[in-house]
């Protein structure tokens, strides 16, 4: 019987490692994120996102180095931190040496910390985590490391954007903060009330409380809370389901002020917040979507969902992972040296494709980038998400944001 | 006051619903002995059907077809499914309920992939029926609050009126003997199941434009459906109604108020430890009623089943 | 329902000849032998870690038969003995005065010990009963001990988990534990102590008493048993050897999340087992291999992987309730009349067909997803290492055929089948 099951397994895994040996001329990302399971709607789109972007944006224009084309091997993580470490790991065999994750600050935690213990333990296959959507400020504060890069916004950046917008409105005298009961509902519930009390002690924090995350059916009772406070802004960080369900809820019971939050658009969320969101959802997020900045930025969406007529460009940010590597590692003169690409990026100035520049800052690896807060709106909308008509416009732009901000990062390098 | 009236309503609303689904499952339950994993299932197909059917016929027609084609799809899995395992034993029919729950999950993201769909309701319903208190009651849940009512009198009719129902009844005691009496248990057995998985396939569509037509719509809601027949006594429809309506009020009340733990342990005459965040029960002091409203059902049915194993209403053991 | 509670009704527990509290040699040699040499044929590390994972859940899972196949105990909240274990061990990890004095191959027996801490508490109450009333007492605890995880951030860290290093343990015989491949010599260890110590366990009178209970708890009674404490003691060990899976976890990925403890985890054991097969002690070792295998190996190949695993859940369910294991061991009564070799060409024949079915119905399943799913204008898919067209006629003709075909053929042959089988089942010179 043994017999029989060692040879199954040799079969299997023989077949698993050498299917996608690595071949020389390709330089291969691999794309941690879920592709099954509920959050598969949004690792999906974005897997489009980078497949779309290494093709358009590098082996279109003839590769990195001297030909070099970029490939992006897609993982499925299932969100789980342990898949993830053990997809890691197949990434690592297959000789690739960047990682791309983004979908939850738990697994992008596992994520760098394995990185990290990889890189010490095994100097001679060391590998990159381009941190593309995980927003956990800690990542780039007491937990940051020099393998670690982000370009997203980090939760207090966006927070402090949204707080610029909340202060400047004298309407708001009253604030409700909600969120996911984990590390970052409760990130953004401390950078709001930190931002709040510096920009407007006047304000009155009427609401601050945390639900559990996804586990709730019904938001009805947290939106009865919420009216009857007689806030006249709310805050929220909630994303998926959790967002949705308590986004139509407060609006369906009686509430018609401002909701300020992360992550309200695409993947279905625009269609279906559709008319009822008109006016009231407010979004921060960085990278120009409406109205284009500028015709490149335009006739990339174009083309983009002209292959993906389905798809949305939900994290424009992707586009400068791409880009800002591809320079790396022709500035490192090396693909596999990622010590050097790592310090090419560094400090590395870059023009964003979707208007604005942006910088990678070197104390902490985060990215420093303009940040906008938009509206859910149809009107005036190049690019609607979802197929819905209703898509995300540029309200506010702060640029460069906390391009001075503090961090309490204290990076070894090799 | 206002806020605890519009609360009522609220949790009413949950607990009828919940209701719908309990219903089912523990006529299911009494007759067969199966507790059935995949019904949550059937309350998502519900939704999805409904879905699909009213982009082409319109809401009504989707309330009408989508719980039959459900509870067809019930009867078949008891006919070709679960009949077959049935003589293993208990434990694979649960483990086979199990795997349906799973397999059905799969299937829907099959056809109709992961985001959500933009199932709405319908357009005749979108308006605030009143307000209390600057809180408004969508018609929509007035709607839903009809049906669930409608649905529980015309069952109970069923099971304590009608000839069918005596039958029923009986067999549920003693199969045996109604097979005896010349009566097709295995077909009575059919349709109690294609019934069971069809209320929760109207359940599903009533709360699919509400809670969200997603392929996690099942995990979501299938165990609290358990808690809740096993809270109300397994087979006892007046069980599941009152343990239905506990639950909801209970979930709204406790989130819908913000209890704080903090309060409680002061008024035992424990001392809050200073500083609070340095303390290993720092949890425990900062846990407010929001935070565990969705476990208090299972912190009931752990007593329950502790101190009275065949529930509020069950007459025999679990 | 509580005195139907069977596994399964063949009851091949009484199939083991009873009271003998050897090892029977062979096997463990074999298993000690393939474990010792496997890592030398797969010198990836990401095979190493897959074989690591195996392992894990093979404990777990063989932990999990305790209950279920050799007590008659269904529950729906396991994992929560492994992950509280594992959180344990984490914080003992992360203990730099005690985890700098303690060599790390013993930290498991500290998971153990948690595992079963937990499980003496709950079992206290929940093993009064058997049945539904344990199923539900367990699904219940689950759901709090994993609502817990998000609530309780000292002890369970929150949804980012706690994660330490394993090398700042003592060294071990110069050891430090830094390399994937060192992990695996622990964990292979620790699989064959735990596994003959199971294994040991179900040959001692309380565990011939664990299947007495199982199949007559009222009869057990009159034996002069308390069925009660008999449920009990297979809980609380149980729960030991979960705990030893859930450290072990530890050990090789240094983080644990709530994912550990969820009633997702718990299913997946509960699946594991149950497609092994709970009949028999090796059963869930089947059941854990090709599982992972799925998992980790077959996702990387399709995204529709978690669609097939559940059609294989299903049909075992349905028509194999005896899990892969009571395939294999179907086929003793013909080993035993030497008659296996009349299966063979058979065997060739139906299965080879039905193969070929599967096959095409997979490729179809694949292609219609494909279909439906993909962008617009994008028209390739790979299946089988083929790349084609999804719209093109012939790709469809030919997985419809073979699914046609190869169904057909297994129809056809299945008689021939039946016809060996039963030739192979009954002795030479029987009556027919």
């Amino acid at each position: 019987m043994l017999k029989s099951i060692t040879l199954g397994v040799a079969t299997a895994l023989t077949l698993s490692v050498s299917a996608l040996a690595a071949s020389a001329d390709t330089i291969k990302i691999a794309f941690i994120d879920p592709l099954s399971g509920p959050f598969a709607g949004t690792g999906t789109n974005g897997l489009h996102q980078y497949e779309f972007a290494a093709e358009e944006l590098v082996n279109k224009q003839g590769g990195v180095l001297d030909g070099d084309m970029f490939e992006i091997v897609a993982f499925d993580n299932k969100i789980s931190p342990k898949e993830s470490l053990i997809q890691l790991q197949v990434a690592i065999d297959q000789g690739i040496r960047y990682i791309a994750q983004g979908n939850s600050s738990g697994v992008a935690n596992a994520l760098t910390e394995a990185i990290d213990k990889h890189n010490r333990r095994n100097p001679d296959d060391k590998v990159l985590f381009l941190n593309y959507s995980a927003v956990d400020p800690a990542l780039t504060n007491d937990k940051c490391n020099f393998w670690h890069f982000r370009f997203d916004a980090n939760a207090d950046i966006k927070m402090d954007a949204l707080t610029d917008v909340i202060a400047e409105d004298d309407g708001i005298k009253k604030v409700y903060i909600i969120g996911q009961d984990y590390s970052f509902g409760k990130a953004v519930a401390a950078a709001a009330v930190r931002f709040i009390g510096e920009k407007r002690p006047d304000i009155e924090i009427v609401g601050n409380e945390l639900h559990p995350i996804g586990k709730v059916k019904d938001f009805t009772p947290y939106s009865r809370k919420i009216v009857a406070s007689e806030a006249d802004a709310i805050i929220t960080g909630n994303w998926g389901a959790d967002m949705l369900g308590l986004g139509k809820s407060v609006l369906e019971n009686g509430y018609d002020g401002p909701i300020f939050t992360y992550y309200a658009a695409a993947d279905g969320i625009t269609a279906a917040f559709g008319e009822t969101g008109e006016g009231s959802l407010r979004l921060v997020a960085e990278g120009q979507i409406n109205p284009p900045a500028n015709d490149r930025a335009a006739a990339y969406y174009e083309a983009f969902k002209a292959k993906y007529p389905d798809g949305n460009i939900s994290q424009a940010r992707i586009t400068n992972v791409i880009e800002m590597l591809a320079r790396a590692i022709d500035e490192a003169g090396s693909a596999t040296d990622v010590v050097k690409v790592a310090y090419a990026l560094e400090d590395m100035e870059h023009e964003s494709l979707w208007g604005g520049s942006i910088k990678m800052r070197a104390i902490d690896h985060q990215l420093i980038q303009d940040v906008h807060i938009h509206a859910h709106t149809d009107d005036g909308i190049t690019f609607d998400y979802d197929n819905s008509g209703y898509g995300i416009k540029v309200e506010n732009t702060v640029t460069m944001a906390a391009m001075d901000s503090e961090t309490s990062c204290k990076m070894r390098r090799p | 006051m206002d806020l605890i009236l519009v609360n009522l309503i609220d949790g009413l609303v949950t607990g009828l619903l919940l209701f719908m689904l309990s219903a089912g499952l523990t006529l299911i339950f009494s007759m067969m002995g199966v507790l059935n994993f995949a019904h949550a299932s059937f309350y998502m197909l519900g939704a999805y059907f409904a879905f699909q059917i009213s982009l082409a016929l319109g809401f009504w027609m989707g309330l009408l077809i989508a719980p039959l084609v459900v509870g067809v799809m019930g009867a078949g899995v008891e006919r070709y499914g679960l009949r077959r395992v049935h003589q293993y034993g208990h434990v694979p029919e649960l483990i086979f309920t199990f795997g349906l729950a799973l397999l059905i999950e799969e299937l829907v993201q099959f056809i109709w992939g992961k985001n959500q769909m933009p199932y709405e309701a319908p357009e005749i319903l979108q308006f605030t029926a009143f307000a209390i208190a600057g809180n408004s009651i969508p018609a929509y849940k007035i709607f839903m609050i009809f049906i669930s009512v409608a649905i529980f009198i015309g069952l109970l009719w069923v099971l304590t009126r009608t000839r069918v129902g005596m039958i029923i009844q009986a067999a549920l005691t003693y199969p045996k003997t109604v097979e005896a009496l010349g009566h097709n248990v295995p077909l009575i057995f059919m349709g109690v199941f294609g019934v069971g998985t069809a209320l929760a396939g109207v359940a599903g569509v009533i709360a699919g434009p509400v809670l969200g037509t997603f392929p996690g719509m099942a995990f979501v809601l299938g165990s609290i459906v358990f808690v809740t027949i096993v809270i109300g006594g397994l087979g006892s429809l007046w069980g599941a109604l009152v343990a239905s309506l506990l639950i909801g009020w209970i979930t709204t009340f406790s989130k819908a108020y913000n209890l704080r733990m903090e309060d409680l342990l002061t008024t035992l005459g424990f001392t809050k430890p200073e500083p609070i965040w340095d303390s290993p029960w720092r949890d425990l002091w900062s846990i407010t009623s929001p935070q565990i409203a969705d476990i208090l059902p299972y912190i009931l049915m752990v007593l329950i089943l502790i101190f009275r194993p065949y529930g509020l209403f069950g007459k025999r053991d679990a | 329902m509580t005195d139907q509670l069977t596994t399964d009704p063949t009851k091949p527990a009484q199939r083991m000849r009873a009271g003998s509290m050897v090892l029977p040699l062979t096997p463990w040699v074999i298993a000690a032998i393939a474990l010792l040499i496997l890592p030398f044929i797969f010198t990836a590390n990401s095979a190493i870690t897959i074989m690591n994972q195996m392992a894990i859940t093979i404990i777990f899972a063989l932990a999990y038969n305790m209950l279920l196949g050799q007590g008659g105990m269904l529950s729906f909240g396991h994992a929560v003995y492994a992950g509280v274990g594992g959180f344990a061990c984490m914080h003992i990890i992360n203990n730099d005065a005690f985890f700098s004095n303690l060599p790390l191959p013993l930290l498991p027996i500290f998971g153990g010990l948690f595992g079963m801490g937990l499980a003496m508490i709950v079992g206290s109450f929940s093993t009064r009963k058997a049945g539904t009333v344990f199923a539900m007492i367990s699904l219940g605890v689950g759901e709090l001990i994993a609502a817990c995880s998000v609530i309780i951030v000292a002890f369970f860290g929150g949804e980012e988990g706690i994660s330490g290093d394993r090398t700042y343990g003592l060294p071990f015989l110069g050891v430090e534990f830094l390399q994937q491949i060192e992990v695996y010599y622990l964990i292979a260890v620790w699989l064959m102590v735990s596994a003959a110590l199971m294994y040991l366990y179900s040959r001692t009178p309380l565990g011939r008493m664990a299947n007495a209970v199982r199949d007559n708890p009222e009869r057990a009674e009159f034996l002069g048993y308390s069925a009660r404490w008999v449920r009990f003691y297979s809980f609380v060990a149980s729960g030991f050897f979960a705990g030893i899976a859930g450290a072990l976890f530890a050990i090789n990925y240094e983080i644990l999340t709530e994912e550990n403890l969820n009633t997702t985890q718990s299913g997946i054991i509960l699946l594991v087992t149950f497609l092994g097969g709970v009949g028999f002690f090796f059963g869930p070792i089947l059941g854990a291999i090709v599982f992972t295998l799925v998992q980790t190996v077959l996702s990387l190949q399709t995204e529709l992987w978690g669609f097939y695993l559940g059609i294989v859940f299903v049909v075992t369910v349905m028509f194999f309730p005896g899990g892969l294991a009571g395939l294999i061991m179907m086929h003793v009564p013909a080993k035993r009349l030497g008659k296996l070799g009349r299966l063979g060409l058979p065997y060739l024949k139906t299965l080879g067909a039905g193969a070929l079915g599967c096959l095409g119905a997979a490729a179809l399943i694949e292609m219609v997803f494909h279909v439906r799913h993909a962008s617009v204008g994008d028209h390739e898919i790979t299946v089988y290492w083929t790349t084609f067209d999804t719209h093109g006629v012939l790709p469809w003709v030919l997985a419809i055929g073979a699914t046609v075909i190869g169904f057909g053929l297994a129809r056809a042959t299945a008689p021939g089948l039946v016809a060996a089988w039963n030739d192979a089942n009954t002795p030479d010179g029987a009556a027919r």
